[in-house]
């Protein structure tokens, strides 16, 4: 089985700690892993994107036209990749910035998970990536939580290990947002 | 009867290319001296430079890599660094360190690689026929400078022995003459407390000698002679810029 | 490297290609900061000392490669690294190192030229990688890996054919393998049975010949043999050390061909064809220097369509069609270097399809 995830911010959204979180919680899995960064000059700021493939075979094109999921974390990355996501696709969108109220696009279903505000009352605005992440492994079903709560500690530097407990119920919370929106 | 005077065993017995009255022959005799003296023969890497001294395989009797124009230091510093015991030196002309290679040249002092560099200046390009080099001294007429070097346009002669001196990883930097016994009594010393120098790890060590080309100026080897003590002292003061000893 | 060999990592491909020069035994790394290749002096800087081996910041592209030369002369493993602008810097110094016979690595992440250019992406180094270079008539090996894995793999290769060949080898890869994180297995370096460098200079022993290391050669007719020597030991290269990968190309009609980071997007373009019922296959050459000229001309007694796709205006393409048989056809799509231009597996597909159905032994297919 091969999947898919597209995932865009702005930089400082914590886009590519998302990516590095589903990759290891995919290599957990069995998986072989191919994560694809790209990011403007800035360092914040600035435009943030990764594509991760992981299949139990080849994982093959690491570029990805059009992604069976996608996490657009801001307006701008809505704006530019929803539409490419593929027929029978899910987008999953920061809802706290991105306003999808009547926004339809054949084909593909829109999650909206108000990411921010999720993060904010976990604590941390800052965990925005991790709701996302829960919000992936629910909308995919290709990751389990306790996949991504050990991935953690890979993606995490030990200093921030302290901080894994807080960023699991803020994963779960997102998984929990993006169910209620499933039906 | 006792030998007073023989070839030094670091060089080959063979006649060197080098035109009558040039100093390079000299130079080479003072380094393999130092060489022999300081018991280095068979730890010695030298590395030949872009111009008259590209030979330096051919009569010196020890390892040898050629260097592309230039970059004899950093060619120097990557062998070092991969045989920190072995003894390495640059033997390079002024067009070479002071012109295409003052990046390489000013980089390897300043960190203090433990490398020994002949500087033979000779105030031209000597084997590709005699052009302006960085040392050529202001009104020096030469193939690329007809009317004479122009310090307003060419800007000033480098004064190498000088400028080096004044980085911190240069352990000893001196300018030496050879236009007479005396002189060549005294650069046969430095050049002999450069090595040793490298030899006790004290860092990056620099002679700067001063030649004569009658070739390229275009004079006899005597009237060359002559133009090193009336010329190119008088600008180049000999004498011993940096000495980490003193320090 | 010890028994856990198995187990599987996760790095970004510079990262892989500084962990495969360790393991290789590199003892000196020379580099100069340039994008998108900075990771590999970062590791190296890092990891290298610990193993008791050198890493030095140079000054310059050019003493970067001049110190990988000393120490390449010195008989030790020694690697540097850059992209675009500073491998253009480096290719006086690889003149020299082919010319003085030397081994070394060069790992060359493609970016985008001419000039500065730009960061990313970019395939158009394949002519300066695999013509030389630098001035003289010389060859480099050139390895193209497409994946983190085959950087840690060619990496080591690298220096392995570099030393038994004495001729400098060359990584080349660009930006998509390069930043790209995938798991990947540390395999140790197998042996390999590597002659004894005799020629290195090593301060000349007692009883021993003058060691020298040196390009200029003025002897009567010597510059004339060395030359013939170096086209010999081109041909035994092409004759033993030509690596390549086929993909579905036994019955193909039309065949892809891609190098590095494209060959892995071809791929997918090529799979996605395949479930669209076109007999279609992809041949990567893994070696760019050697080329695989036979796989060309094996595969195209059967197959008469070849689509060469690469990040460029065509450069590998004229190998291919010096390569493959006369009456095989050789088309070409490039995407030339630019941000966001890389092209993604459904825009091959349908330069595949296009193709494709004008080809005529293609057996019909809707589309």
């Amino acid at each position: 089985m091969r999947h898919d995830v597209f995932i865009a911010g702005y930089g400082g959204q914590g886009v590519l700690l998302a990516g590095n979180l589903l990759s290891y919680a995919a290599i957990h899995e069995g998986n072989n892993v191919s994560f694809f960064p790209a990011y403007g000059v800035e360092k914040r700021g600035g435009a943030a994107m990764c594509t991760i493939v992981f299949a139990d075979g080849d994982t093959g094109s690491p570029v990805v036209g059009s992604p069976s999921v996608a996490l657009l974390l801001n307006p701008l990355s809505f704006e530019k990749y929803a539409g490419k996501v593929k027929q029978g696709g899910v987008c999953i969108v920061n809802s706290s910035l991105v306003d999808t109220t009547g926004v339809e696009l054949p084909g593909i279903k829109i999650i909206p998970v108000p990411m921010n505000q999720i993060a904010l009352e976990m604590g941390d605005v800052r965990m925005v990536n991790m709701v996302a992440c829960g919000a992936y492994g629910e909308m995919s079903g290709a990751l389990a939580l306790s996949s991504l709560e050990a991935a953690l500690k890979k993606a995490l530097p030990e200093r921030n290990h302290r901080l894994i407990p807080a960023n699991v119920t803020a994963m779960a919370a997102g998984a929990a947002a993006a169910r209620a929106k499933k039906a | 009867m006792k030998q007073v005077f023989t070839r030094p065993d670091s060089l080959k017995d063979v006649p060197t290319h080098f035109c009558p009255g040039c100093n390079h022959g000299t130079v080479h005799r003072l380094v393999g001296e130092a060489i022999d003296d300081l018991g280095l023969r068979s730890e010695t890497i030298g590395v030949a430079s872009v111009g008259c001294s590209v030979f330096l395989y051919g009569y010196f009797d020890i390892d040898v890599i050629e260097a592309p124009h230039g970059r004899a230091p950093a060619v120097a510093t990557g062998a070092k660094r991969a045989r920190p015991d072995r003894i390495v030196f640059t033997y390079q002309g002024d067009g070479d360190l002071a012109a295409i290679g003052m990046s390489e040249i000013i980089h390897s002092a300043n960190r203090g690689e433990d490398i020994t560099v002949i500087f033979v200046n000779n105030t031209t390009y000597g084997m590709t026929g005699g052009q302006m080099a960085p040392t050529t001294l202001p009104g020096q007429k030469t193939s690329t400078s007809p009317y004479g070097r122009d310090v307003a346009k060419d800007g000033a002669p480098f004064k190498m022995a000088e400028l080096l001196s004044g980085l911190d990883g240069v352990a000893f930097s001196a300018r030496v003459a050879l236009n007479s016994p005396k002189n060549v009594l005294m650069a046969q010393k430095a050049i002999k407390t450069a090595f040793q120098y490298q030899v006790e790890k004290k860092g990056f060590s620099f002679i700067e000698a001063l030649s004569s080309c009658p070739t390229n100026w275009g004079m006899s080897p005597l009237a060359a002679n002559q133009r090193v003590v009336d010329e190119m002292i008088p600008y180049f003061p000999l004498g011993t810029y940096k000495n980490r000893a003193d320090l | 490297m010890n028994s856990a060999v198995t187990e599987k990592i996760f790095v970004k491909g510079n990262e892989a290609v500084a962990m495969a020069a360790l393991e290789a035994g590199c003892r000196c790394y020379f580099g100069y900061p340039i994008t998108p290749q900075s990771d590999i002096p970062e590791y190296l800087s890092r990891e290298l000392p610990k193993t008791g081996g050198e890493f030095l910041q140079a000054e310059s592209e050019i003493g970067a490669i001049n110190m990988l030369l000393g120490a390449s002369a010195a008989g030790v493993r020694a690697m540097t690294s850059s992209s675009g602008p500073g491998i253009s810097l480096k290719q006086e110094g690889i003149s020299y190192m082919a010319g003085s016979e030397l081994p070394g690595v060069i790992v060359d992440i493609m970016r985008q030229g001419p000039g500065l250019g730009g960061i990313d992406a970019s395939q158009a180094d394949y002519f300066q990688a695999t013509r030389g270079g630098g001035h003289g008539g010389y060859r480099i090996i050139v390895l193209a890996p497409n994946s983190v894995q085959e950087m840690y793999d060619l990496t080591m290769q690298a220096f392995d054919l570099s030393d038994l060949y004495r001729i400098p080898a060359m990584v080349l890869a660009d930006s998509v393998i390069g930043q790209m994180k995938e798991s990947i297995v540390a395999n140790p370096r197998p042996v390999v049975e590597l002659p004894d460098k005799g020629w290195a200079v090593r301060g000349r022993q007692e009883g021993t010949e003058q060691n020298v290391v040196k390009s200029l050669k003025l002897g009567d007719g010597e510059m004339e043999k060395f030359h013939w020597m170096m086209h010999d030991r081109y041909q035994l290269l092409a004759d033993k050390e030509c690596r390549w990968e086929e993909y579905l190309t036994d019955d193909a009609d039309l065949i892809v061909t891609a190098f590095g980071s494209t060959s892995r997007i071809s791929k997918t373009a090529v799979a996605m064809a395949r479930e669209a019922g076109m007999k279609v296959g992809l041949l990567r050459p893994i070696t760019l220097f050697p080329f695989p000229k036979r796989a060309y001309a094996a595969l195209s007694e059967h197959c008469k369509l070849f689509l060469d796709i690469e990040l460029s205006t065509g450069q590998m393409v004229d190998d291919v069609r010096l390569s493959v048989a006369r009456d095989a056809e050789v088309a070409f799509y490039g995407r030339p270097p630019g941000a966001g231009s890389l092209p993604t597996p459904e825009e091959l597909f349908e330069q595949i399809a296009r193709h494709y159905r004008a080809c005529p032994a293609a057996t019909e297919v809707t589309l």
